[in-house]
């Protein structure tokens, strides 16, 4: 099939699809009509039941925490993946971390990037661990915090050297993290059902004041978990990245 | 302007199978299928609009302020973790593919298929 084929194919295949769409879409109630009923029966319910003021994590770690957990292990089996993908195929080694054209003309990493990276690496640390352990209160949460604190690990690689990023971050150990992370949170459903509770039932308790970051039972710890396990996948995604480009070579291309 | 936000939905959606369909690289159809998935949130957030309701969240406001619909903004986020679990395969797939053939052309992978 030619370029020009495929063109006119897509956009008779699109105008069919954009009708069908417009035609769904348009009988939605109007936008800022919702409707209902399941955001507003939550809405009502959700600070009473849980004492979360973020109503968006009690919906994620509360009312939908099974759906979380099969999303926390989409996000590990995805890590999983891109480690098996990546493994070191037949015909490749790994090289040292040695730059083998020392002469090359490569302009250093400007000391600018560096003190910025260095100067927000820990700052951006600690709003990760903020992000993470406060879904109970604010429009943050696990998932929100992990990402924030994988940057931190990204920025110690912008700042200095892949070495040092390796060092920041072993593999096993972020493995180790990850592993902690997603069963954390099957652990903390499953310690409800040994107490003879649903699955993901709260048995904590629920303090006295909410939102505050003690007071919503198991969300705040799931959310901890999910932070960990988050945090330590995109760590791993990004080093099994970089190690493509910085280590791996074909054995016969030197 | 009640149907607008769907109109963008339709927009973001096309654009980026548009996009899929004439990509010459694999890491812009990656981002052409971004994209695509991009127009599921405007659509999840816009569902759940409520017009001068507050965001869901009662820690600076009294309890029980109309609010948004939480649900579909939880969607939303699971949407967005699943986004980039599967850019992040797919990445790891054209790394690969680089490798093997030495291009990132999707017409040239075809040929070199046969």
């Amino acid at each position: 099939m030619t370029e020009v084929q495929r063109r006119w194919m897509f956009l008779a295949g699109a105008a069919g699809l954009v009708a069908f769409v417009l035609w769904g879409l348009l009988g939605l109630p109007g936008f800022g009509n919702y409707p209902g009923p399941y955001g507003p029966s939550i809405l009502r319910i959700a600070v009473a039941q849980t004492n979360a003021t973020g109503v968006v994590s009690a919906v994620n770690f509360a009312y939908r925490g099974f759906d979380t957990v099969g999303e926390e292990f989409i996000l590990f089996t995805a890590a999983a993946g891109v480690s098996t993908v990546l493994r070191h195929l037949r015909h490749e080694r790994e090289r040292s971390a040695v730059d083998e054209a020392a002469d090359r003309d490569v302009p250093p990493t400007s000391s600018a990037v560096r003190m910025t990276a260095l100067v927000f690496a820990g700052p951006v640390m600690v709003a990760g661990w903020w992000l993470a352990s406060h879904a109970q209160t604010n429009p943050s949460g696990g998932f929100q915090g992990g990402v924030v604190l994988a940057t931190a690990f990204i920025l110690v690689y912008l700042a200095g050297e892949f070495l040092v990023f390796k060092r920041f971050s072993p593999v096993d150990l972020t493995e180790v993290v990850e592993a902690v992370g997603a069963g954390g949170f099957a652990a903390v459903g499953v310690a409800a059902v040994a107490m003879s509770l649903p699955y993901l039932t709260d048995y904590l308790g629920l303090g006295s004041i909410p939102g505050a970051v003690s007071s919503s039972g198991t969300i705040a710890l799931i959310s901890f978990f999910v932070g960990l396990e988050v945090a330590a996948a995109f760590i791993l995604i990004v080093g099994e990245m970089l190690e493509q480009t910085l280590l791996i070579r074909q054995e016969d291309s030197e | 302007m009640t149907v607008f936000p769907f109109i963008v939905v339709a927009w973001i959606l096309l654009v980026g199978l548009y996009g899929m369909v004439t990509s010459r690289h694999l890491v812009h159809q990656i981002i052409c299928l971004i994209v695509v998935q991009s127009s599921t949130y405007v659509l999840l957030l816009g569902v759940g609009y409520v017009t001068g309701a507050v965001a869901p969240y009662y820690f600076d406001v009294p309890n029980h302020t109309p609010a948004v619909d939480p649900v579909v903004q939880a969607l939303a986020l699971t949407d967005v973790v699943v986004e980039a679990a599967v850019t992040a395969l797919l990445l790891s797939f054209a790394i690969q593919a680089h490798k093997r053939f030495g291009t990132l052309d999707p017409h040239e992978l075809a040929e070199l298929k046969g």
